[in-house]
């Protein structure tokens, strides 16, 4: 071994070897720590070797898990030694220590630059391999052309040019934005005829990452990408060093075809050709052998192979080969291959017409749901629950539940929620629906979420049929030992609601339902009790004629909640005893719930929201998912910038959780508040549901538009609810940040900002002291806004002050704002806003002034929102269709489901897409119910590009496509 | 949970949205965290690559050799991932490479060694 020993070091490694316990091991490190800061201190005692050899400790003891912080200093500063060995310590134990945000870095910097512009080449490889390993927005900024430079200077090593690759994708990864990559098109181009191999790699995998941002600028690699895997794939000059188990540089091969997925289609009939080639040879070539890491390789190449040939959407035959090849991976006995099998028919969902041959595989994939290995079984999940339509659902569901008794518990939440998704979305008959979630709750009711009883409720309320079946179901299941409370709480329902329609049958009579769930009532916590006081309120009134005997009973349970601690318990028995004396007019206040206007499934809803943060997610969502999460996010952080937030929202902020108001309301409220946002806001921000039975008790309230107009209750027992509505009203109108501040703005900023997003001149803010005006003018991806600033008053206003926040994909630049405005003046300031890429983010104006010794200081959106960066454009069937065809899937098709849409006629939503500078395209949906509407959307980075949104019903989904044309076109969600 | 899991499963464990690929070797867990939609067998056989590596250099590489000798392992993989992504498919570079490297702190010793042997001789 050539190892150049530090005996210290290994001294001391021995030592902690020895240690018989943590509290030994500690000793010995706070030992050795002592020692080692002395020795820093005294810097004259350490010679360089010692310095070298205390600083790998450090690392050491760092890896043990102990806080070294204060050994950073010694690890950045040995980057400036002088020698290789000290430096090579210094650059290793310091991207070892530190990340890219690390304020000693800094100090760093300069040395890096010259090690890295320097002669040396073992200087420069330890430089790159830092900067590449850690390297920050200050290291892109300072050293990002110099790092070009290597990359592309022939006179370069490989190993240098190698790693400069690679530290190049490092810093154009973390920050696209600082890099500049105009005419990299060609040198990529250049470097992909590199012969050497290592070289090579590290390029594609810089034009993977280049192409996943913008592939238009580098169709030129396309051809040479096709000849590097050509070279390959039929090991025409590859080294033998680049062979891995007898194949050609298998990560070469899967990075060739990374990077071809990324280039919508192959347009050139040669290059298509000898591509196709090669993917069949790779195809038909591969077989399963004896050795694990040529087997690895072999199909590691192939499954990118499978990738792309799906990608490509290739002829029909190729792709039936793709099935098969799918059909014997999952029922090969190697894990590996078996899971990914699973995963990429999974992908393979995606492609229209394989759906039938899949279907094929059922049973095997049933197989693999009791796999002895959790990844694969949520692989197969993911899989079935993604080819589950009408014609299998019985069949999958049902084994979906018969596993989920033995299921572990990582699996069973995710299990419940998807079998209830499934029963919900291709349910045979309503009655079916009925037994699947019944038998969910009973295995695995922990797991069942309110979302899910509230749904069997509404479906339940609105189809009369189902509500015998449901009432007769319920029944049974009260009658086993130890229910489950979510158990309890649905059929406490169903039972007060439809048990008069069992009457007749044997142990249904009022008396006997009512004393089967008072029997539960000492076993269920406090959130239930108020469903079974409902439950008891309306056994009586149903209780025709009266029954004393039941009444008293009744009567008594409300006496004895009547002054229970909990404010929702006592109000609900007190009311309930006061209305139960009223005697016939009982009838009318607690007659049956009315049915619930139909509405999105929150339970779907729920789904497609937890899939980006759920692990077991199907693959292919994955990028829609984040994509969509994400904005979410940036949208709901940036309301509350705003400084007023809309109405609904403070009411969801200041509703008690205990209260009955209907959260729809509120949610309703802010799709209202926001109306013109409604496009590019994805949902109403989620919080928990706070009322239990909120959501269920005031189905009437969710038309009452907007929140602040209750309509009157046609149904008293609703009208209980109104009460708390209108105290939730009051709440919203006085905004909670504004108590704090004297001076109130005039009109809802809100309101405003959203006027301004479909118009192009009006009053940004306005209060008692100061108007803020705007008029912009937009063209393509440039926008000219002015402000006009007006003080109102008789005196000046100073210290003014205007600050533009914008988000990273806008360059906003403000004139010079004055400090003082003279009284009843106005003051003009231009604002140049340019769009470096499509984003919902939106940029905030800080503004403060002034006014004797008020400072106000109001946060203002800008309306400089995506939509103001739309040109209108008419496109054909016949345009489209096929480019359409040709893209699959992000990041070049996008599509989103907006939520929280207020339903409206089909002219008025037209009228909103024609504000929104989007051109409604007739012809392209044959249903006449669809709405189509297309745009170009304008930005520095990638020019014009088509989006394209469509209104299927109540769903709003948007396409956006990179400078091609196309459509939106799926199926509407049906039923809901 | 990578231990806990039995050795006739498959390398790959869903993670927090990311995937782990992992592989044993004897009492070794070498383990990579990779992106849902990245190649998992890609990954598995960096892994294996480096392992390679490490038994080239150290000759049938043990536990013990990477604990005594951390700081080789480190500027080993140094030579074969940056950013995450593969540096060098090939091992005879790798070798010749970090081979390199370790001459150059050689001679940095030997020089330091005869310069205080002359100092040394010097100051007798």
């Amino acid at each position: 071994m050539a190892l150049s020993g530090m005996r210290g070091l290994s001294v001391f490694i021995s030592d902690i070897r020895n240690c018989q316990n943590k509290e030994q091991e500690r000793l010995r490190v706070d030992k050795e720590l002592g020692n080692i800061r002395t020795r820093f201190k005294n810097e004259k005692a350490s010679t360089p070797y010692e310095k070298k050899k205390y600083v790998w400790k450090i690392l050491y003891i760092y890896m043990l898990g102990y806080d070294v912080d204060f050994g950073h200093m010694e690890a950045v500063s040995l980057i400036s030694a002088p020698k290789y060995p000290e430096k090579q310590v210094g650059y290793i134990v310091t991207s070892c220590l530190l990340n890219e945000n690390h304020d000693f870095l800094r100090l760093a910097i300069n040395t890096v630059r010259n090690d890295i512009i320097g002669r040396n080449e073992t200087f420069q490889c330890l430089a790159l391999t830092l900067v590449g390993n850690i390297g920050g927005r200050e290291f892109a900024e300072s050293l990002a052309p110099d790092v070009q430079k290597l990359l592309i200077t022939s006179s370069c090593r490989p190993l240098v040019r190698k790693k400069a690759a690679l530290c190049l994708l490092r810093l154009y990864r973390k920050n696209p934005d600082v890099m500049n990559v105009d005419g990299w098109s060609d040198r990529m181009a250049q470097l992909l005829d590199e012969r050497d191999l290592g070289v090579l790699t590290s390029s594609m995998s810089l034009l993977v990452a280049l192409l996943s941002n913008n592939h238009e600028a580098y169709w030129s690699c396309l051809p040479k990408c096709v000849k590097v895997l050509e070279r390959l794939a039929r090991n025409q000059d590859v080294p033998q060093e680049y062979t891995y188990y007898g194949i050609p540089s298998p990560w070469l091969q899967v990075k060739t075809m990374r990077a071809l997925q990324y280039f919508p289609t192959v347009e050139d009939p040669n290059t298509k050709r000898s591509l196709f080639e090669v993917l069949q040879r790779i195809l038909m070539g591969t077989d399963v052998v004896k050795n694990v890491n040529k087997n690895n390789a072999s199909h590691a190449v192939l499954f990118e192979a499978l990738a792309l040939v799906m990608h490509l959407d290739a002829e029909k035959e190729m792709m039936s080969q793709c099935v098969a090849l799918l059909g014997k991976f999952i029922a090969v006995r190697e894990p590996n291959i078996r899971y990914l099998g699973l995963e990429n028919m999974t992908r393979m969902l995606m492609v229209t017409d394989v759906q039938d041959i899949i279907k094929r595989h059922q049973a095997q994939i049933i197989t693999s749901l009791k796999d002895p290995d959790i990844s694969i079984r949520r692989r197969a999940l993911d899989l079935l629950y993604g080819m589950c339509d009408v014609s299998n659902a019985k069949e999958i569901v049902e084994e979906i539940l018969q596993y989920l008794s033995s299921a572990d518990f990582a699996m069973r939440e995710e299990l419940s929620l998807k079998a209830a998704i499934l029963a919900e979305k291709f349910a045979p008959d309503l009655s079916w629906y009925v037994d699947v979630i019944l038998q969910l709750i009973d295995k695995a009711g922990d797991f069942v979420s309110d979302d899910i009883w509230f749904r069997v409720v509404q479906f339940v309320t609105n189809n009369e049929d189902l509500q015998t079946y449901a009432a007769l179901k319920v029944r049974e299941y009260v009658d086993k030992p130890a229910i489950h409370e979510t158990m309890v709480k649905l059929s406490a329902y169903i039972l007060g609601e439809y048990s008069h329609l069992l009457a007749r049958r044997p142990g249904c009579s009022p008396k006997e339902i009512f004393g089967i769930i008072h029997e539960k009532l000492p076993t269920v916590s406090t959130s239930t009790i108020p469903i079974l006081l409902s439950t008891y309120a309306k056994i009586l009134m149903h209780t025709q004629p009266p029954d004393p005997e039941l009444q008293n009973q009744i009567l008594a349970v409300f006496g004895k909640y009547g002054s229970c601690i909990d404010a929702e318990i006592q109000q609900r028995a007190v009311e309930y005893r006061a209305l139960s004396r009223k005697g016939a007019a009982l009838m009318d206040i607690l007659a049956e719930m009315p049915k619930f206007p139909e509405r999105q499934s929150a339970l779907i809803r729920k789904a497609e929201d937890s899939e980006a943060d759920t692990a077991e997610q199907s693959a292919i969502k994955l990028r829609a998912a984040q994509q969509q999460t994400s904005n979410a996010l940036v949208v709901t952080d940036q309301r509350p910038a705003n400084g007023t937030p809309s109405v609904g929202q403070l009411s969801l902020v200041k509703v008690p959780s205990v209260s009955n108001v209907d959260q729809n309301t509120a949610e309703q409220g802010v799709t209202q508040a926001n109306g013109a946002l409604t496009v590019v806001d994805p949902q109403p921000p989620s919080t928990p549901s706070a009322d239990l039975l909120g959501d269920l008790l005031g189905p009437l309230t969710i038309e009452g538009l907007p929140s602040a107009t209750v309509q009157p209750e046609p149904n008293l027992a609703s009208g209980l609810e109104g009460g708390w509505n209108a105290a939730a009203d009051a709440l919203a109108i006085a905004p909670v940040e504004e108590q704090s501040n004297i001076v109130q703005p005039i009109g809802e900023i809100a309101e405003r900002f959203h006027a301004l997003c479909l118009k192009d001149s009006g009053v940004l803010y306005e209060d008692r002291y100061i108007q803020i005006g705007i008029k912009a003018e937009w063209r393509a991806q440039h926008g000219q806004l002015v402000l006009f600033l007006g003080n109102k008053n008789i005196a000046p206003l100073i210290s003014v002050q205007a600050l533009i926040l914008p988000p990273s994909h806008l360059k906003m630049e403000l004139s010079v704002v004055p400090e003082t405005i003279p009284p009843r003046a106005q003051v003009q300031c231009p604002l140049e806003v340019i769009n470096l890429r499509p984003s919902r983010d939106i940029a905030v104006l800080d503004f403060s002034y002034k006014f004797g010794t008020h400072v106000v200081n109001p946060k203002l959106r800008l309306p400089a929102v995506l939509n103001k960066f739309l040109q209108p454009i008419q496109v054909s069937p016949e345009e489209f269709f096929p480019q359409w065809r040709s893209l699959s899937g992000p990041p070049l098709k996008l599509q989103e489901v907006v939520r929280g849409v207020r339903p409206m006629p089909l002219v008025e939503m037209a009228n909103l897409f024609n504000s929104f500078r989007l051109t409604v395209c007739p012809g392209l949906d044959p249903n006449p119910n669809n709405m189509v509407a297309s745009t170009t959307n304008y930005s520095e980075n990638t020019r014009a590009m088509l989006c394209l949104v469509s209104r299927f019903k109540k769903f709003v989904y948007c396409a956006f496509v990179f400078k091609a044309i196309s459509v939106f076109y799926g199926e509407p969600h049906d039923g809901n | 949970m990578i231990l806990s899991r039995g050795p006739k499963l498959c390398n790959f464990v869903e993670w927090r949205g990311y995937k782990v690929v992992y592989k044993r070797y004897a009492s070794l867990y070498f383990c990579m965290c990779i992106d849902q939609d990245d190649n998992e067998l890609e990954v598995l056989e960096i892994i294996h690559h480096f392992v390679e590596i490490l038994d080239r250099y150290f000759g049938s590489v043990c536990e013990l050799d990477l604990i005594f000798n951390f700081h080789k392992a480190y500027y080993i993989l140094d030579e074969i991932l940056i950013a995450g992504e593969l540096q060098e498919s090939s091992k005879k570079t790798v070798a010749r490479l970090i081979a390199a490297q370790d001459s150059l702190v050689e001679q940095a010793k030997e020089q330091a060694s005869t310069i205080s042997n002359m100092i040394a001789q010097a100051t007798k």
